[in-house]
């Protein structure tokens, strides 16, 4: 505290301050410096319009993107433990819980929802970075359980669009815990033979990328999305070398194989679509029906193995 | 030579004493001090027994990285005949972070697998103190393999600060070999049994415990990240790992409390590394135990209770 600021009243600063108008009116590019009118760039769901550089969509625009003229239901998931460490470090957990609902409106980083995409019925689970970034803790594991519950029990694709620094430090074990509690899910999925569809944006590291985010039958990233399991400050101070450029950016995931596709956000809509309805054995969304359809099984017929393979 | 841990510093003074009498009375037979000798080791003993009964965390994060502890390969010399080491992932490389193979344990064929640090400068540097890098992980999904295969139980022992950080196992995608891993470790229709014998840290120790029966030894640690990487995000510094252990109770007792491990392993009095031959047998016997109150339960049955075990942690008990 400076001096000035003990003598002179509080009223008289206020006059001195910043304005705070500016920033609600205008985006400056992180990777550009563009202005960009706030609502130019919300309603092109933050993509830069000038370099398109993907910025961090908050959940309620991400569901919206994705489902039909934003219908769609959020479910409520399962009440968790409530802070069994009794956790604090510079802060209570607690505290800082409520302070991320309250930034965030939402109850933890993974929201799960189910309507139409395209019309077919979906199950999307959005993890957002921006809910103590995005960290996997109790109860975003049990989101994400809850999304594959939801998947099996109405038959339908689950897509999950991940963004998230990695396990919740401030649940200690159980937050690890929650990196085989959300593979069981996948496992039924797969057992079940519906598509997971994993949908990488930035950021996604640490145990989320090291459990469900790199289980999907189809990894899409988005451009320039930081993907990696250590991040790179960690990387860094443990090899003591600088970084190359693009490293564990998206790109570089699809050249090592570990993405199928980078796919520009205003794509990701229609791209998700023709592949929930191939997988699905649905038509076209302009009705065409290009394949024969799936041969119906009989339960008994099920069990035999065939007789030559 | 045995090494001490900075809180056992009085006990290192009274040993060295003791140590320092006996030269004594041994370049001088004619100095009578067996019974001054006698005193100090039981004073020595008593100090010892003292100082573990009440570990504090951090101490036991000490214990846990105790250079004399024993090691994957130690428990493999004792407790395994006829074991052969497996190399090789098949796609890339090997990984010498993660030992593994197969042997006979006390009658039975198993496949064995887990992290080895090292213990001296050389074999460090050869098991890359026990940080696994993609290869290793894929090497264990193949024992995985083979052991449901040949249906043999399998037993992983846990000691790694963590999956390693670096250029190369980010390209050749080293999250997704831990999250291949776990999901395999967790479908394996086999017995599996994990047990944690030093320290048990983040996805790099997961990949390889997600096991029907979970054991800890007493002084062990299991952590969502090392003490340090914690202290780093949470405080920014990495001093803070005291508190950052202890805050995020590591020990095998916390892990106990909420349900995440199945049993805990009393290490002999001074910690394992004092009692190396006792406690390696100890953990043979523990492992015998848990593997035979799993005969004769079959694959799917084996498979189901695991997912069961793992997606009722940290869930609320309905009553």
């Amino acid at each position: 505290m400076n001096w000035i600021n003990n003598v002179v009243r509080p009223k008289i600063t206020n006059v001195f301050k910043k304005r705070d108008t500016p920033d609600n009116l205008w985006h400056k590019c992180s990777n550009c410096g563009e202005m960009i009118f706030h609502r130019d760039f919300a309603a092109n769901l933050k993509v830069c319009s000038n370099c398109n550089h993907h910025a961090r969509l908050e959940t309620d625009a991400r569901l919206g993107q994705l489902f039909d003229n934003n219908q769609y239901t959020v479910f409520d998931v399962r009440e968790v433990q409530h802070d069994p460490l009794k956790f604090r470090d510079q802060r209570k957990y607690p505290d800082r819980l409520k302070d991320n609902r309250a930034k965030t409106g939402k109850p933890d980083a993974v929201t799960v929802a189910h309507g139409p995409l395209d019309g077919t019925e979906v199950v999307v689970a959005v993890q957002d970075f921006a809910f103590m970034g995005g960290s996997l803790g109790m109860a975003a594991g049990e989101a994400v359980v809850r999304g594959a519950e939801e998947a099996l029990a109405r038959r339908c694709p689950y897509i999950l669009v991940a963004a998230s620094g990695g396990a919740r430090m401030q649940e200690g074990i159980l937050s690890l815990m929650q990196m085989p509690r959300a593979t069981v899910a996948v496992q039924l999925l797969r057992e079940a033979g519906l598509p997971f569809l994993v949908v990488l944006t930035d950021p996604t590291t640490g145990g989320v990328m090291a459990s469900y985010a790199m289980l999907g039958d189809i990894h899409i990233a988005e451009p320039g999305a930081l993907i990696g399991f250590s991040g790179p400050r960690v990387i860094e101070q443990t090899i003591r070398e600088k970084l190359p450029e693009g490293f564990q950016r998206a790109e570089f995931l699809l050249e090592h194989g570990m993405v199928d596709m980078v796919v520009h956000r205003h794509q990701l809509k229609e791209k998700l679509s023709k592949l929930v309805r191939v997988l699905m054995h649905r038509p076209g969304t302009d009705g065409s029906m290009t394949h024969i359809p799936m041969p119906v099984v009989s339960d008994e017929d099920a069990g035999t193995p065939p007789a030559v393979i | 030579m045995h090494t001490y841990l900075e809180f056992e510093k009085p006990l290192a003074e009274l040993e060295g004493k003791i140590q320092e009498l006996k030269g004594l009375a041994h370049q001088d037979p004619s100095v009578s001090i067996s019974d001054e000798v006698e005193k100090l080791e039981a004073k020595a003993a008593q100090l010892l027994s003292n100082t573990y009964k009440n570990l504090e965390t951090w101490q036991k994060v000490q214990v846990a990285r105790h250079p004399n502890r024993p090691h994957m390969i130690d428990y493999i010399d004792q407790l395994v005949e006829d074991f052969t080491p497996l190399c090789g992932d098949r796609q890339f490389g090997e990984d010498p972070a993660i030992l593994g193979g197969m042997g006979r344990f006390r009658g039975r064929s198993v496949v064995i697998m887990g992290h080895e640090k090292g213990h001296d400068m050389e074999s460090r540097m050869h098991h890359n103190f026990g940080m696994a890098r993609p290869e290793g992980y894929r090497k264990a999904v193949r024992l995985m393999d083979m052991a449901e295969r040949f249906n043999l139980p399998l037993v992983m022992l846990v000691d790694t600060a963590g999956a390693y950080p670096g250029i190369g196992g980010e390209e050749r995608g080293q999250a997704e070999a831990i999250a291949r891993s776990t999901d395999r470790c967790l479908s394996v229709k086999t017995p599996s049994v994990c047990v944690v014998i030093g320290e048990g840290g983040s996805g790099g120790a997961v990949a390889i415990a997600t096991a029907s029966r979970i054991i800890m030894l007493e002084h062990s640690i299991y952590t969502v990240a090392s003490p340090e990487a914690s202290a780093s995000i949470l405080w920014r510094s990495s001093d803070k790992a005291k508190d950052a252990a202890t805050a995020m109770k590591v020990t095998a007792q916390g892990l106990l409390d909420l349900g995440v491990i199945d049993r805990i392993l009393p290490e002999p009095i001074g910690g394992a590394h004092r009692e190396r031959v006792q406690m390696i047998r100890e953990v043979g016997d523990a492992i015998e135990e848990e593997i035979r109150g799993m005969e004769g339960l079959n694959g799917d049955a084996l498979v189901k209770a695991r997912r069961e075990k793992f997606l009722a942690m940290g869930r609320i008990v309905e009553e």
